[in-house]
């Protein structure tokens, strides 16, 4: 085990160091000098290698990636080109409404579509069954940002049931909520589909097992069978895909954000990017991948700590 | 004429033993492909969409870029069949372009992630372990990042473009056929047939192109199926956030972008921007199933 959670831990590492390699590159490659940009174009030629030795911009490139790299581990990810704001005190800012929408659209897929897959798991091939296989289908079918505008018309503009814009009022715990329920409903739908698909699949590879005809064999109802012994192996390749797929989970959350002008970290690249203010772009994909690092890393953790023959073959 | 007129055809004498055997075997899996519903209404999906993509100029009313400004904003009518833009544009003739261009990406974008995935995966798979071990160290950080944030800053960096959305939709694409191709190659690859292809001395080029490439690529074919949603998705969602096709070209995206813009004013431009998408995926995912189900059930799992 602990063999094990060293190498997954080596892993993220590398990852996490690959991005930040690939992100230092990347901005060394736009075009500009940086020197004449800082102090426009009447700077002499003695105040720019001031500057540049003082940015350490005269050294090589490798060390200047050795600071870059540096800052970062310290938690330093620079300062907003306009404001001079603290990247990371804005970025601390946004998470939270990035994560809440995350948790709040995948919880809500769970809640529907693990059960789904286990119900038409129970009686494969019954109307049910087919019912839940053409809703997954659907549900997956329709792009995220398609679920988002078709949401918006139906509810806000034709219904006006629900708001658009926004998070909602600070510290109105009642209005945030409100604002969350079209968003995470948006982001969350194409999983309930795959949720719902992936648990059938393992779930009937599940009922094949010994363990399961036993349980069988002493007279239980197959709902108990189901929900209370074959759930708990069954779910482990679901795990496994809510972490590979969460980074496309933040993908939704970017489109919903953007849609409905929610505060979060996608809004704020995608907002940065068309300001070309780089630095809180740099920032901001920092996080998400560091996020989305820790996210898999979690999952892994959780799938070899529930099933010991995955850890048994890393 | 009469039935019996007809000969009856003869037996070809070629076609005998293993040979006939298979040829028995694939006519039936292309029947129970033919009686497949989910199938036949995937394909039917999928003849539309090319179709439509490749006919546009036939079946468009009226030019995808002619201003009627008199009749901008305007509903469902006989004259404009879904409608007009905020600059009474044929909303119906848009869409029927942008097709075209979901088709392009589509096309090319699928076309190139297959040949590449399926080199770098042979190679992973039939090369040497360390080699093995940091492609599939870059295919999982690939595959795994948010495709929508690599675009952002891939953007930031070159400025929006058709081209850009294709090698967006090339890299992040390139991984899943690389794994399934790494897949089947280790699996070939001790083989008897391949150890008797290497001790007559064939060259490793020469086993992975004739005889593993085969083996390797069928279910790639049926894999590509499946992304073609995902990657007529990319491309509409880039264009709708203003990163993919530039205006005043159509694209799915675009349509849907200018759509949302005026969404208070005529719910019909994302209406219809948004029915060829869904049909379209709903199209090649349906077709993809029915022939992973039945030319390659193996493939199911794990997915």
């Amino acid at each position: 085990m602990w063999w094990y959670l060293l190498k997954r831990l080596a892993l993220s590492v590398v990852i996490i160091l690959l991005a930040v390699a690939a992100l230092f590159l990347m901005l060394h490659s736009i075009p500009g000098d940086p020197v004449s940009i800082a102090l426009g174009p009447r700077a002499t030629p003695e105040v720019q290698a001031a500057y540049a030795a003082k940015m350490h911009l005269d050294k090589p490139l490798y060390y200047q990636f050795l600071i870059f790299a540096g800052n970062v581990l310290q938690g330093d990810l620079g300062s907003d080109v306009f404001s001079n704001r603290s990247v990371a005190l804005t970025l601390s800012e946004q998470l939270p409404y990035t994560i809440a929408l995350a948790v709040a659209a995948l919880g809500w897929a769970a809640l529907v579509g693990i059960p789904l897959g286990c119900l038409s798991a129970i009686r494969p091939n019954s109307w049910l069954d087919r019912i839940t296989g053409i809703i997954s289908v659907g549900t997956i079918a329709v792009p995220s940002f398609l679920v988002s505008i078709w949401a918006i018309l139906l509810f806000s503009i034709t219904l006006r049931w629900l708001p658009v814009i926004g998070a909602g009022e600070e510290g109105d715990i009642l209005s945030q909520l409100r604002h969350l329920i079209l968003p995470a409903f948006a982001v969350g739908l194409g999983w309930v589909g795959y949720l719902a698909r992936m648990v059938r699949a393992s779930m009937l590879e599940v009922m094949g097992e010994n363990y399961i005809r036993s349980a069988r064999a002493f007279g239980l109802r197959p709902r108990t069978i189901v929900f209370r012994y074959a759930l708990k192996v069954a779910i482990l390749p679901t795990i496994t895909l809510i972490g590979v797929g969460f980074g496309g989970l933040l993908s939704g959350t970017v489109f919903a954000e953007i849609i409905f002008s929610r505060p979060g970290v996608g809004k704020i690249i995608y907002d940065m990017v068309l300001a070309r203010n780089f630095p809180v772009v740099q920032g901001a994909v920092l996080v998400t991948i560091a996020l989305y690092v820790v996210v898999t890393l979690i999952a892994d953790l959780m799938v070899s700590w529930l099933d010991p023959r995955v850890r048994e073959s890393l | 004429m009469n039935p019996s007129d007809i000969p009856a055809p003869a037996p070809d004498p070629v076609r005998t033993g293993a040979a006939e055997r298979a040829y028995s075997v694939r006519r039936e899996k292309l029947i129970l492909f033919l009686r497949n519903p989910q199938g036949m209404l995937g394909l039917f999906l999928v003849i539309m969409f090319f179709a439509s993509a490749i006919f546009a100029p036939v079946f468009a009313t009226h030019d995808p870029l002619t201003m009627d400004i008199p009749n901008r904003l305007s509903g469902p009518t006989a004259d404009h069949w879904a409608g007009t833009d905020q600059l009474g544009r044929d909303t119906y003739t848009r869409v029927l372009y942008g097709g075209r261009v979901a088709l392009e990406v589509a096309a090319i974008g699928v076309s190139v992630s297959l040949v590449i995935g399926l080199v770098l995966g042979m190679v992973a798979g039939f090369g040497p372990t360390w080699l093995d071990n940091l492609l599939l160290l870059i295919f999982d950080a690939i595959r795994s990042f948010p495709t929508v944030i690599l675009a952002l800053a891939a953007v930031a960096l070159l400025g929006p473009s058709l081209k850009l959305v294709l090698a967006i939709v090339i890299v992040t694409s390139i991984p899943s056929y690389a794994r399934l191709a790494r897949t089947s190659t280790l699996a070939l690859k001790r083989t008897e047939f391949i150890l008797a292809e290497r001790s007559l001395g064939a060259s490793t080029p020469r086993i992975l192109a004739r005889h593993i490439m085969p083996n390797v690529i069928g279910p790639l074919l049926i894999l590509s199926a499946m992304d073609v949603p995902v990657v007529v998705t990319i491309e509409a969602g880039l264009s709708f956030l203003g990163l993919g096709v530039q205006p005043p070209t159509a694209s799915w995206g675009t349509v849907l972008n200018e759509g949302y813009l005026i969404i208070r004013d005529t719910p019909w431009m994302v209406i219809a921007g948004g029915i060829p998408l869904v049909l379209t995926t709903l199209g090649f995912t349906f077709l993809g199933e029915a022939l992973r189900d039945i030319f390659d059930p193996k493939l199911r799992k794990g997915r």
